[in-house]
């Protein structure tokens, strides 16, 4: 499994019809991640229809070429490693639309979070609930551990920086173990820029939750740094419950320690357009990420979620799961999977996971696993990526079984849902997801109350009960 | 006593936008209690037929009538069709991830019941039945025929069967690809809600063998989207014997 050569091997598939065979190959001489492909490509890619980039670069497309791209065409990087990253807001120029980092993103949208002026003071309400032993406090520009884990790596992400000079912070101190959740509520007013920072600290061998729930309106850049000690535990969800007209563009960074685990939950339903980067990085080796994110679309909202594992340190793993639906006309999903994995980081396993469910006409997810691989001596590498239609022989299944087609719907969605949403382990945030995604489905397929049929209403309490579905997904975890 | 009716059944699908006609006038009759069996060469369309009576929506019927106990069964939806009394055990049943065995059958029993099952009668009677088709109690828990083997699906669709109780059940070459014991353990299933009331069986097969466990009271030769000859259960020894050339050559011959 180890191959003695460094090479470098660079795997993106803009296209999930072609990634069964194509991402296959391309690996199939690097590491082991071809029988994982294979697997899973050949196992999960619905046979439906797939909806993906046609800006993207192709497996095998000639990186250096990138550079000198035409006007029109996307500029591509070389290497998601040698992104900028600045805390001077005059190193980003302002986008065109053309940079990799900003292709899919609808810059006519984002409520001059791009534009060098200044944020409104009464823009975002955050309260912050500790359980005790928790040190909330604020940090400086500099002082204590901010800027050790978040430098800026776009234009928003530096002019929101410029514009937070102090940030709040949240830290768990060593050895302290939190039964319940640390809650952090950012609330947006509607009509104002925000800008803010949020440093979440967890000292060696301290375990805790730490729920960031964004609600309300607005346009909001943000940083979420985190810093998990040495051999801590740490969770961190980011709920999105924006208003419809809510723009949110957030870098969410962690630096995780030797031995430690970090756990990062993007969950986004609400917001016009919301733009979330999860990055880990790693500071020592034996350092865990899992990074799990659900979201669901609707007509008119832009959602772009974009996940970087940068292996630099020797035996860490990451593993990314991604799942989101959409439903409605212009409804619009990114999801952008880099992974990185140097020269230094031997034995290192990774697994990304990237699907999509369209639910009707018209809504359009795009779906691109980016990985690196820069040394031969890796445990695993894997990717799967997916993006179909509704599945009307699932649909057919139930129903042939007298299940009615409303409450087969919401199986069926569920279900794909319910492996991510499991993993998640923190229950009251598993509630509130299924919760949500209960509510979405009422505006897609109507309250199943809302059916007539007795016999509609009466399933309702087998389904009240949470599919409960046994063994993860093959993987590379 | 329920008599499932089917007079005069055309059904085509689309191929290339083209419509293809696949059954050719399909006449059959069953009552509550029975057992037919059909058999016929691959590509006759029995699968179609089976598809056709529980509303599949790829196939469009374009002539002639189902009903069940008079019920215009072509009328219904794919569930109205199921809570009516029909139940299909499919040739290739499908996945469904995320979502449980034991969550898909009590969803599907509240649905055909209209009212959950009782908790305690309902799990115990899931038991049992996994239990005689030597079913491990683990496969509960497993997400509907996600990973399950050929075997197992098929064992999975006898268990529906079995809990779920249909007034006419259509299995859809329930025994292929099972070996001799695995397919014992179906056999006796289906022999058991045989024996539990009057359901009326459609057995579609390409094989005598599960016949020898399944007695059919009616043995129907499929060919060319039509029944071509029906007798009693002397006909399938024929078709064991010399195959179904006879009956092949006087379609092509007509
Ligand atoms: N959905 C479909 N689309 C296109 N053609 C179809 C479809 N379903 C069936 N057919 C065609 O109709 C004919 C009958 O198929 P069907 O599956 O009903 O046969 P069968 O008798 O069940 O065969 P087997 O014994 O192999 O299961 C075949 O030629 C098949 O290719
Ligand atoms: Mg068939």
């Amino acid at each position: 499994m180890s191959t003695p050569r460094a090479r470098r091997t660079v795997i993106s598939t803009p296209d999930t019809r072609q990634a069964d065979h194509e991402a296959a190959a391309q690996v199939a001489d690097a590491v082991d991640a071809r029988q994982e492909h294979a697997v899973d490509h050949a196992a999960e890619a619905p046979a439906a229809v797939t909806l993906d980039s046609s800006r993207s670069p192709g497996p095998g497309y000639d990186t250096a070429a990138a550079r000198v791209a035409e006007a029109g065409e996307a500029v591509l990087e070389a290497s998601r490693g040698e992104r900028p990253r600045s805390f001077d807001p005059s190193d980003f120029p302002v986008p065109t639309g053309r940079e990799e980092v900003w292709r899919f993103t609808p810059l006519d949208r984002l409520g001059g979070l791009l534009e060098d002026a200044p944020s409104d003071e009464d823009a975002r309400d955050v309260v912050v609930q500790a359980p005790d032993g928790v040190h909330v406090g604020v940090l400086g520009r500099g002082e204590g551990v901010r800027g050790s884990a978040l430098v800026p790596e776009d234009r928003a992400a530096a002019l929101a920086d410029a514009a937070s000079p102090t940030a709040t912070h949240v830290r768990v101190p060593r050895e302290v173990e939190l039964d319940e959740p640390v809650h952090v509520s950012v609330v947006g007013r509607a009509g104002r820029r925000g800008a803010g920072h949020l440093v979440v600290e967890a000292e060696r061998h301290s375990r805790a939750v730490v729920v960031v729930e964004h609600t309300g309106g607005g346009a909001h850049a943000d940083a979420l740094e985190v810093v998990v000690g040495d051999g801590a535990e740490l969770t961190v969800v980011s709920l999105q419950l924006w208003d419809d007209d809510a723009v949110h563009l957030s870098q969410q960074e962690a630096r995780v320690g030797r031995d430690a685990r970090y756990r990062h939950i993007a969950v986004t339903l609400g917001g016009s357009v919301v733009r979330l980067s999860s990055t880990a990085r790693y500071a020592g080796p034996g350092g865990d990420a899992e990074m799990l994110g659900v979201y669901f679309a609707d007509s008119g909202q832009h959602l772009e979620h974009r996940s970087f594992a940068d292996h630099a340190e020797p035996r860490c793993r990451s593993d990314v799961r991604y799942k989101g639906a959409l439903q409605g006309e212009t409804a619009r999903t990114v999801w952008i999977g880099d992974v990185l994995i140097r020269a230094a980081a031997q034995g290192t396993e990774t697994y990304e996971l990237n699907r999509n469910l369209v639910l009707t006409d018209g809504a359009r997810a795009d779906s691109v696993p980016n990985l690196e691989i820069e040394t031969g001596d890796i445990e695993g590498a894997g990717h799967a990526s997916a993006t179909g239609r509704f599945d009307d022989e699932q649909l057919f299944y139930l129903r042939s079984r007298g299940i009615p087609e409303e409450v087969a719907r919401r199986l069926v969605v569920r279900g794909f849902f319910a492996d991510v949403v499991q993993r998640i382990g923190v229950p009251a945030v598993t509630e509130r997801v299924m919760t949500a995604i209960e509510a979405e489905l009422d505006l897609a397929v109507g309250p199943v109350a809302g059916v007539a049929a007795p016999a509609d209403a009466a399933a309702e309490p087998a389904l009240a009960a949470a599919p409960s579905s046994a063994g993860a997904p093959a993987g590379g975890a | 006593m329920a008599t499932l009716e089917i007079r005069d059944l055309h059904v085509s699908v689309e191929t290339d936008g083209e419509p293809t006609e696949i059954l050719r006038g399909v006449d059959l009759s069953i009552e509550s209690g029975q057992t037919h069996a059909i058999m016929g060469p691959n590509g006759s369309g029995k699968s179609t037929l089976a598809y056709s009576i529980a509303g599949h929506p790829k196939y469009t019927i374009t002539g002639g009538t189902v009903t069940l106990d008079g019920e215009d069964v072509l009328a219904m939806s794919v569930d109205e069709r199921a809570r009516a009394g029909l139940f299909l055990a499919m040739q290739y049943p499908v996945e469904v991830p995320g979502v449980t065995v034991s969550n898909f059958l009590r969803t599907a029993k509240t649905a055909l019941d209209g009212e959950a099952p009782a908790l305690r009668h309902w799990v115990k009677d899931v038991r049992t039945a996994m239990s005689d088709l030597k079913m491990d109690p683990a496969f509960a828990e497993r997400n509907v025929n996600e990973g399950f083997s050929g075997g197992e699906k098929k064992r999975h669709e006898i268990l529906q069967m079995e809990l779920l109780k249909p007034k006419f059940a259509v299995l859809d070459e329930t025994d292929s690809g099972l070996d001799v014991d695995a397919l014992k353990i179906v056999s006796d299933g289906v022999n058991r809600v045989r024996a539990g009331g009057d359901v009326g069986v459609l057995l579609i097969t390409h094989y005598t063998r599960i016949l020898r466990y399944v007695r059919p009271d009616v043995v129907h030769v499929f060919v060319a989207g039509r029944v071509a000859e029906t007798g009693g259960p002397e006909l399938a020894d024929e078709l064991e014997e010399n195959g179904y050339d006879r009956f092949v050559q006087a379609v092509a011959a007509s």
